[in-house]
């Protein structure tokens, strides 16, 4: 019969067992996967199943990295959203905690554009390192989301956001994710989207900063393809700051409300 | 005129462009995306947009961070 091994389809004996594999092919492997699941206990293998053999420890190649994250997500989820497209404006505390949570559940191409480089007073909530002060936010994100996951595309341009170059920034994406800073530049990137693009959900965020409840923070539509997470009251301003707790919670409101989209469920 | 904003009916005494309305609720035009009749319209059409008996307008206020 044939199956995949580490994604080659190879001739196999009927009935073969998956130990049995092993032992032909990487007998130290201590991490199964079959069709996606880590699985412990020997059993046959079927005509076409996917069989990946790791050794924990090991640098995995690309193809084994890929089924190692797949086998860590809700099966078929991965085969989903591999080749969808997300763009994603402003790479702050928003931008860049979603990019890292999209990265790791694998959306095939991430656009990310902001103008911004990479300040200390940054390090608080956004996803970037110290030795990364005063980089560009775009290629510092870039080279982060790398070393997460090689096996997506990430296209990164340092470029300032207005109304004349979001076709040409984000005319491609299938969801749109505002996570811009001013409340100005928040309104003007999603009305401007929206109109030119109304077939395209975007997700976008408002009220998140200080330290008041993680429950007041939700997902609600708000419009035709518009989702607002934040609890939409709690502005940045002086003596209450934005801090990485619960710009977190709203970036993941956000990430999650992408995932469902590209998987053709409600968000809110 | 009667306009259901954000749900709720209100009425008003005069005829109103979407400019003059969000200057009426005192909302900062620049921080606001607004929904007529299911289509979103940019900043640039407020002043421009008069508004009808029954619209239906969703006017959704951003705040600051990110």
């Amino acid at each position: 019969m044939l199956i995949y091994f580490n994604e080659q389809l190879i001739h196999v004996a009927p009935e073969l067992r998956l130990f049995a594999l092993r032992e032909q092919k990487k007998p130290h492997a201590d991490l199964l996967i079959i069709n996606g699941y880590p699985v412990s206990e020997d059993q046959a293998l079927k005509e076409n199943d996917r069989v990946v053999l790791i050794q924990r420890g090991e640098q995995p190649t690309a193809a084994e990295l890929e089924q190692l994250m797949m086998a860590r997500h809700t099966p078929g989820v991965h085969e989903k959203i591999k080749n969808r497209c997300v763009g994603i404006a402003g790479a702050g505390g928003l931008g860049s905690t979603i990019a890292t949570a999209l990265t790791r559940v694998g959306v095939g191409h991430l656009i990310i554009v902001d103008f911004d480089l990479v300040e200390p007073s940054n390090l608080n909530r956004q996803q970037y390192f110290s030795d990364q002060i005063g980089l560009p936010k775009v290629k510092a994100l870039q080279e982060n989301l790398r070393r997460i996951n090689p096996g997506i595309k990430v296209t990164a341009i340092q470029q300032r956001i207005i109304a004349e170059n979001l076709s040409n920034l984000f005319g491609q994406v299938d969801v749109m994710v505002e996570a811009l800073d001013a409340a100005e530049q928040k309104a003007m990137l999603t009305s401007n989207f929206l109109q030119k693009f109304p077939e395209t959900p975007l997700v976008a965020a408002s009220g998140m900063a200080g330290f008041e409840a993680s429950n007041s923070i939700r997902t609600r539509k708000v419009a035709e393809g518009f989702y607002l997470c934040g609890d939409g009251t709690t502005a940045a301003e002086p003596g209450r700051g934005l801090m990485a707790p619960r710009v977190g919670i709203a970036a993941h409101h956000q990430a999650n409300a992408v995932l469902r989209l590209l998987l053709g469920e409600k968000p809110e | 005129m009667r306009l259901k904003i954000n749900g709720q009916l209100q009425n008003f005494a005069q005829e109103l462009t979407i400019s003059q309305l969000l200057e009426q609720l005192q909302l900062v035009p620049k921080q606001i995306v607004v929904e007529l009749n299911r289509e979103i319209l940019t900043a640039d059409r407020h002043t421009t947009t008069r508004l009808n008996d029954g619209d239906t307008l969703e006017l959704i206020q951003f705040v600051g961070g990110g």
